[in-house]
């Protein structure tokens, strides 16, 4: 008898009870923490829904890098001092939306039963087109991102740069144009700074592996690009660099170097092979590469930068 | 129904008219400080080229224009489709966004002696993304596309609100982001169940495949509930007008009248480009139900209010109100009146309202204060700003000549045609009770009080909010081949 | 009971739990851990309509994946937007609440 779906059923077992903590912890801290262990449960679901690319990138980005983010933030909140007790909300409102959301659960739960049989897929197409558009890419998510729906993941690189100037802009006036506040604002803790000057390298190198083989096989611009920005950020946490000054030029060009040459490489397709975000056959595999470097600098400068927030002023 | 599967003439102004923005967006962050007004200024009037291109192809071709991205074909691929409807909401765009730069160069050029100021850098480049968001949703031919787009709206709304920084205005702008993310996780929650059920995003091909399943009817549900939170309708409509009111004048030109009508010409899009197959009366009756709701309650809320802003803002959720009779009453043989009529009140109402907040915005300036109250005697000390009031009220109230006359007319005659008399009353009331908050407005300023100035209103900033609500009245004006305009591309249910 | 139907309906149940945190707590940031609750909630709804699909000598659709790919970077996002809003607001007014009645001062509200 195998063991898998045991494991199965244990899984969406400890995802939904570790989901009903972060929901109902009474505390803000420990929701968060709560929130963290579950993403990195998530990702082993998405390991059993043969799915290692979304994996990767739940586990860096939906568990990592939210999670310190929500954990700084935490820390920022208490350090803030401020919070009345919330009015906690009656009883009878309670009941009416734990109602509406067990309803709104039951119906998704009754039509996912609902779905039809034999699925309907873009496998087979993607399989078709892998030679052509496809660029001979041997990771059909890489060729979905890049090629086929290339223009949505060109648009969400600019809602990245558009987060990054929108949690600059919640600043002060007085504020602007200096760095945001360092990541650890106590003294630097010599653990962290001996795993920081071990890991960051290590880290960075795994991370442009992860980009590079991810034409092929599990991986990717967004999963590489996610571990470099957490390497930054360990190094910011260790105190061993603090974030940039807003204004600096380099950082603006490291944003937004993706989405530039992605549209630079989108117009000229028009030209060069007919029409917009097309490839021309025989370039298409080193133009991707070429475009999902840009995208790895950029997504490694932007998350840091979510991370990091506004810029403030210091006493200094 | 318009074929997918190839690119036609003049498809390649759709990815332009995408891009501009987009470019201007990243040659204004990259050098940064006062390029950003400057590339934002000059980009304006290519867009509005742009976009009268596209209505030109449109028209000239009587069907709708497509481009497939990448040269791949939808499925696999992306489809850019650009109807009558689409033309002529990119042409009102790219008018308002060039009257809202303009109306805020003043504001928020960046000062002098400083290389980049953080609400210059910020409003011009959340105005460009605006501009982008809402051109991807008027062309794009996939859910996921939009999806894409209206988070890129809401990330770009959303610091527009509380740019001034205020405690109030920062609290409105989270409230925004809360119900917005709701809404778009509510639809992305529905494309999953639409790509579950048919395989495909994009909305040809959706429509030729869709059947009433329950997997359909909860997805376009879910959707339906997303897209009613970000346009806030009744009674979701609790983010607007804290948000609305405070934002700067621009922005919530800007934001009263293109953003919210973002969302909405994607509800359009959900019920009558994919599932015009599906028996949808009941729903269509809810979503007119809710939008009397808003009338009525809009209106009134807006009579009681101090401020003027708020007063606006409230008018905002009550005529979104009337958008939503467009459901009930653009069916059966009389559609195309119907359908004539919402989208007159989008162009309408997103001129007017515009005009009216940038007049707000130059009452508050010139005076210093926005309490109805202490308007006594204004009209005589602002005169221009006082006669675009009275024109976009004119507008906003439903009286000839005016684009709100027509549509409120067109609205009336499709009740009458359709057999559906009941409708007759919300909007005859509503136009009453918007009287009622104008003449609140007006009568004020008309009176013989004296009142003096604090600052004297910029002239530029007077005409380009007179030229405005011009356009709002000249809509009253609109020929039938206008009607006709409107009409290409839209399936109508039971025609060959 | 496949793995694909359990993961969909552990999304269900994700996402009503995400739902009724989102509604219910006063506290904007735990508004927002909810609303991420929900999000993944929803991925993983995509990622069983991907697991479902596989076919032609895939073990998966791509097209879903990708699609959540692109949705975990956009939740993020917001949700860095979220936070710099709401700790903005706690430095502000040293209150984070949505409550509107403690926002609406002698200058706004409908007195008359």
């Amino acid at each position: 008898m195998s063991l898998l779906p045991i494991l199965d059923v244990v899984l969406a077992g400890l995802v939904i009870g570790v989901a009903i903590f972060t929901i109902t912890a009474r505390e803000l801290f420990a929701s968060v923490v709560g929130y963290v262990a579950y993403g990195l449960l998530l990702a082993f679901v998405w390991i059993r829904l043969y799915a290692p690319d979304v994996a990767l990138t739940e586990a860096a980005v939906g568990s990592g890098v939210t999670g310190v983010l929500l954990i700084t933030a935490g820390k920022r909140l208490g350090a803030l001092k401020n919070a009345a007790p919330e009015a906690q909300p009656g009883f009878a409102f309670k009941l009416l939306t734990g109602v509406l959301a067990a309803l709104v659960a039951s119906a998704l739960g009754a039509v996912i039963l609902m779905l039809p049989d034999p699925p309907p897929s873009l496998a087979p197409e993607a399989a078709a087109a892998a030679d052509g558009a496809g660029a001979g890419l041997g990771n059909p998510i890489t060729a979905v991102l890049m090629s086929y729906r290339s223009l949505d993941t060109m648009l969400e690189k600019i809602v990245l740069i558009l987060a990054v100037v929108g949690v600059w802009s919640v600043g002060t006036d007085k504020a602007w144009g200096s760095a945001p506040a360092p990541l650890r604002q106590q003294e630097p803790y010599a653990p962290m700074v001996f795993l920081a000057q071990m890991l960051a390298p290590v880290g960075a190198l795994i991370a442009i592996h992860i980009f590079w083989t991810g034409a092929n096989a599990p991986g990717g611009a967004f999963q590489g690009g996610a571990l470099l920005a957490a390497m930054w950020m360990v190094t910011m946490m260790a105190r061993l660099t603090d974030p940039p000054r807003i204004d600096t030029q380099w950082l603006r060009v490291a944003l937004v170097a993706g989405p530039a040459v992605f549209l630079i490489s989108g117009l000229a397709g028009e030209v060069v092979a007919g029409a917009f975000f097309a490839y021309p056959p025989s370039l298409a595999k080193p133009i991707i590469l070429f475009i999902e470097a840009f995208m790895v600098l950029s997504i490694a400068a932007a998350l840091p930068m979510l991370v990091a927030g506004p810029p403030s002023e210091r006493p200094d | 129904m318009a074929e997918s599967g190839t690119t036609t003439p003049g498809g390649y102004l759709l990815v332009l008219t995408i891009l501009l923005p987009v470019v201007g967006m990243i040659l204004s962050f990259t050098p940064g400080g006062r390029n950003a007004e400057r590339i934002a200024l000059c980009s304006t009037p290519f867009g509005f080229a742009l976009a009268c291109a596209i209505a030109f192809h449109v028209n000239r071709a009587g069907k709708p224009i497509v481009y497939l991205v990448g040269g791949l074909p939808p499925p696999l691929g992306i489809a850019l489709r650009a109807d009558g409807i689409s033309a002529v909401m990119l042409v009102a765009a790219a008018v308002i966004v060039t009257a809202a730069a303009f109306y805020a160069r003043p504001k928020f050029a960046t000062p002098d002696g400083v290389s980049e100021s953080r609400s210059s850098l910020t409003f011009w480049i959340m105005l460009q993304a605006i501009w982008a968001a809402l051109n991807i949703i008027f062309v794009g031919g996939d859910l996921f596309n939009l999806y894409v787009a209206l988070e890129l709206l809401t990330f770009a709304a959303v610091p527009l609100v509380c740019i001034d920084g205020r405690p109030e205005t920062i609290a409105a702008a989270l409230r925004y982001l809360l119900f917005a993310l709701f809404g778009s996780i509510s639809y992305l929650l529905g494309v999953a169940l639409f790509y579950g059920a048919h395989g495909t995003l994009d909305i040809s091909l959706l429509a030729e495949r869709v059947q009433s399943t329950p997997v359909v009817w909860t997805a376009a549900a879910l959707m339906t509930c997303g897209l009613l939170a970000k346009t806030a309708l009744f009674p979701l409509h609790l983010w607007l007008p804290p948000a609305h009111a405070n934002a700067p004048a621009a922005a919530s030109a800007v934001l009263s009248g293109l953003v919210v009508k973002g969302s909405f010409f994607l509800t359009l899009r959900l019920w009558f480009y994919i599932l015009p197959a599906l028996p949808a009366e009941k729903v269509a009756i809810v979503l007119g139900c809710l939008g009397s709701a808003a009338i009525i309650a809009g209106s009134v809320i807006a009579l009681r209010q101090a401020r003027l802003k708020l007063l606006i803002a409230y008018s905002t959720v009550a005529q979104i109100g009337y958008l939503f009779l467009v459901f009930p009453l653009a069916t059966g043989a009389s559609s195309a009146i119907g359908w004539s009529a919402g989208v007159m009140q989008i162009l309408a109402h997103a001129f007017a309202k515009a005009a009216m907040f940038f007049s707000a915005g130059l009452l508050a300036e010139a005076l210093g204060h926005d309490q109805i109250v202490k308007l006594g005697g204004a009209a005589r000390v602002l005169p221009l700003t006082f006669l675009t009031i009275a024109l976009g009220g004119l507008s906003l109230v439903g009286l000839p000549p005016s684009g709100g006359f027509s549509a409120k007319w067109l609205m009336l005659q499709a009740s009458v045609a359709s057999g559906q008399w009941v409708w007759t009353l919300p909007i005859l009331a509503g136009g009453l009770l918007a009287a009622g908050y104008v003449y609140r407005i007006l009568t004020p300023a008309l009176s013989d009080d004296q009142i003096s100035l604090v600052l004297p209103p910029k002239r530029s900033q007077e005409v380009i909010a007179l030229a405005l609500t011009a356009v709002a009245i000249a809509l009253g004006f609109a020929p039938q081949a206008f009607f006709d305009f409107l009409e290409i591309g839209r399936p109508v249910v039971g025609q060959p | 009971m496949t793995p694909s139907v359990l993961a969909g309906l552990t999304g269900a149940a994700l996402v009503g739990f995400g739902l009724y945190g989102l509604i219910l707590h006063p506290h904007p940031l735990r508004k927002l851990l909810a609303f991420n609750l929900m999000g993944s909630g929803v991925f993983l709804i995509f990622g069983i309509v991907a697991r479902r699909g596989a076919s032609a000598g895939f073990s998966f659709d791509p097209v879903p994946q990708a699609m959540v790919i692109t949705g975990i970077v956009v939740a993020f996002a917001a949700s860095a937007i979220a936070v710099a809003l709401i700790l903005r607001l706690s430095a502000e007014s040293g209150h984070v609440t949505l409550d509107p009645e403690v926002w609406t001062g002698s200058n706004g509200g409908d007195t008359m």
